[in-house]
């Protein structure tokens, strides 16, 4: 056995994983309604692959072998806790029974996808918490690792373990359904589905705080599962917007740090480590028909969100963006749904497109006490790239002063503290 | 079939202020309500209580038996009566709920076997 062969195996391992865990998940719900059981044993059937193929050699259907696998492992504890309860006979017989009926749905094909749409349904139900829908779907629907949500989220791995198995307590005992909705619950559905995977994206993406970078590619979990959802329904709007306007984003991950860990902003971003067939399929995301139709809120937000991705995405440089019409975007966004995030990014807009001045006089409007309850030091920080950009050193030192304070992300403090220091030192050498 | 508590509360004095032709309203949406329930399960008991102000809690106090008027929690709303049923899953649950009045907030609690 070389090396070599050893990680082909790892690597079909993981790519059967990565492609296979929600099928395969919905499969083992489909047929014993155990989430408790479901979950565990996939995570073994994982196990005893990476244990045994390297040996044995890679089984001409991995997903196959693992659901076997799985399956025998559920049996095994459904099994033992009829024993416990001296009725095995019956159960026993049972289960076994409903095993021989559902195995000719080991391959991958249209009555598993039902399954699947299934699973991310019940995942997105209403009655949970965004925050647990999230972490939910990402575990059961994905497959990542309470380890990697809990570092997704950024909260202690203890913490993420029992608010997934809370969630998971409720599906249980609340009686969430493992089911698809009537038709017209669809679609709000979908939205949630939406929001869920937006929420773990950006949570990737925009780090909140802490010095962590591997966020941005778990970030990539929360397309895939987006991608999931989306070969479920290929033609749902929310989905190929949300899609787009996260590629979007994720094609910059590369260029958004530097050497020194600095976070690096859009206009000084090295654009050839910029990943292109991403923002190629982005854009060609934003031409489907689909998105043609009349469109929900949500939809509606992400697809404005993604245009202005978009022209960032594919202006040659920062001086041909055509500022005015993102301008204009985002007054269409704040029309349909005004948030203080919004307000400030159409006023960075603003000064790139008319002047600095412009620029501050459009922060007036934000509610500066919504923004800053929230925790947000990005009023201050632009504040103070537009003061500096006016020649008021001293009001700009001010609001970087703010801004330092505010910020309890450790990569983007260091970047404004730098910044800080540039200025005031500039004042320092042209007195006067 | 689950067994669910749905717990109806709402602000005091809605329907002592109602006309004849809005309590007929209510009516028709619990008749709706019950319909709902006996198409898709089973409804066990149901009752409308008497006002939060006619309540009485008793708890124990530091090995003392305390009874005390009023109700457990002082809220702008208060429960107002319940349902006990027998429905499938928590959509059924969602959707029997949706079709009593709008002013109630519905709160569905599955039941919990005790001693199986």
């Amino acid at each position: 056995m070389t090396a070599d062969r050893r990680a082909d195996e790892h690597a079909v391992l993981d790519r059967t994983v990565r492609e296979q865990w929600g099928r395969l998940m919905s499969l083992l719900l489909a047929q014993f309604r155990r989430l408790d059981l479901a979950e565990e044993a996939l995570a073994d059937a994982v196990e005893a692959a990476a244990r045994h193929w390297p040996s044995r050699g890679v089984p001409d259907n991995p997903a196959a072998w693992l659901l076997t696998a799985a399956r025998r492992r559920v049996l095994d504890h459904i099994r033992a806790e009829a024993t416990a309860r001296r009725r095995a006979p019956l159960l026993v017989s049972d289960a076994e029974q409903r095993e021989q009926s559902t195995r000719v749905m080991a391959d991958p094909g249209g009555v598993i996808e039902d399954d699947l749409l299934r699973l991310v349904m019940m995942c997105a139900h209403p009655s949970l918490s965004p925050e647990s829908a999230s972490a939910l779907a990402l575990r059961l629907v994905v497959g990542v690792s309470t380890h990697d949500i809990a570092r997704l989220f950024l909260v202690p791995e203890a913490t993420m373990a029992a608010r997934l198995t809370r969630a998971k307590k409720k599906i249980v005992t609340a009686g969430i359904p493992f089911s698809v909705p009537a038709s017209v619950d669809v679609a709000q559905r979908l939205d949630i589905v939406a929001q869920t995977a937006y929420l773990a994206f950006t949570a990737g993406y925009a780090p909140g705080s802490g010095p962590d970078l591997l966020r941005a590619e778990l970030a990539g979990s929360a397309i895939s599962l987006t991608r999931v959802a989306l070969s479920l329904r290929p033609d749902e709007p929310v989905l190929v917007a949300l899609l787009a306007l996260m590629l979007f984003q994720h094609s910059r991950r590369d260029a958004r740090v530097g050497a020194d860990n600095d976070l690096v902003l859009l206009a000084e971003q090295d654009r050839a480590l910029w990943h292109r067939d991403e923002i190629e399929e982005a854009r060609a995301l934003l031409t489907r028909p689909a998105l043609r139709r009349p469109l929900t809120p949500v939809a509606a937000s992400y697809v404005l969100q993604a245009r202005i991705a978009a022209e960032h995405a594919l202006s040659p440089s920062p001086a041909d963006t055509d500022w005015a019409r993102i301008v204009t975007t985002y007054d269409q966004l704040l029309a349909l749904q005004p948030s203080p995030a919004t307000h400030l990014a159409r006023a960075v807009a603003v000064a790139e497109s008319e002047s600095p001045v412009a620029g501050l006089a459009a922060l007036e409007g934000i509610d500066q006490s919504a923004m800053r309850s929230a925790g947000a030091h990005r009023l201050a920080s632009v504040q103070a790239e537009l003061l500096v950009r006016t020649g008021d050193v001293d009001a700009a030192c001010a609001a970087y002063d703010e801004a330092i304070a505010l910020c309890r992300n450790d990569t983007e403090r260091a970047h404004l503290a730098r910044r800080r220091a540039e200025v005031s030192g500039q004042d320092r050498s042209s007195p006067g | 079939m689950k067994r669910y508590l749905f717990l109806i509360a709402y602000e005091p004095g809605g329907w002592d202020q109602a006309s004849v032709e809005e309590q007929q309203v209510f009516v028709d949406q619990h008749q709706a309500f019950s319909d709902y329930l006996a198409q898709h399960g089973r409804e066990i008991s149901a009752a409308a209580l008497a006002g939060a102000d006619t309540a009485t809690t008793v708890r124990h106090e530091s090995g003392e038996l305390a009874v005390s008027d009023g109700p457990f929690a002082e809220t702008v709303e208060m429960i107002g009566g319940y349902y006990d049923a027998e429905l499938p899953d928590l959509d059924h649950a969602t959707a029997a709920a949706a079709l009593l009045p709008v002013c109630y907030s519905v709160e569905i609690r599955p039941t919990v076997a005790i001693g199986q």
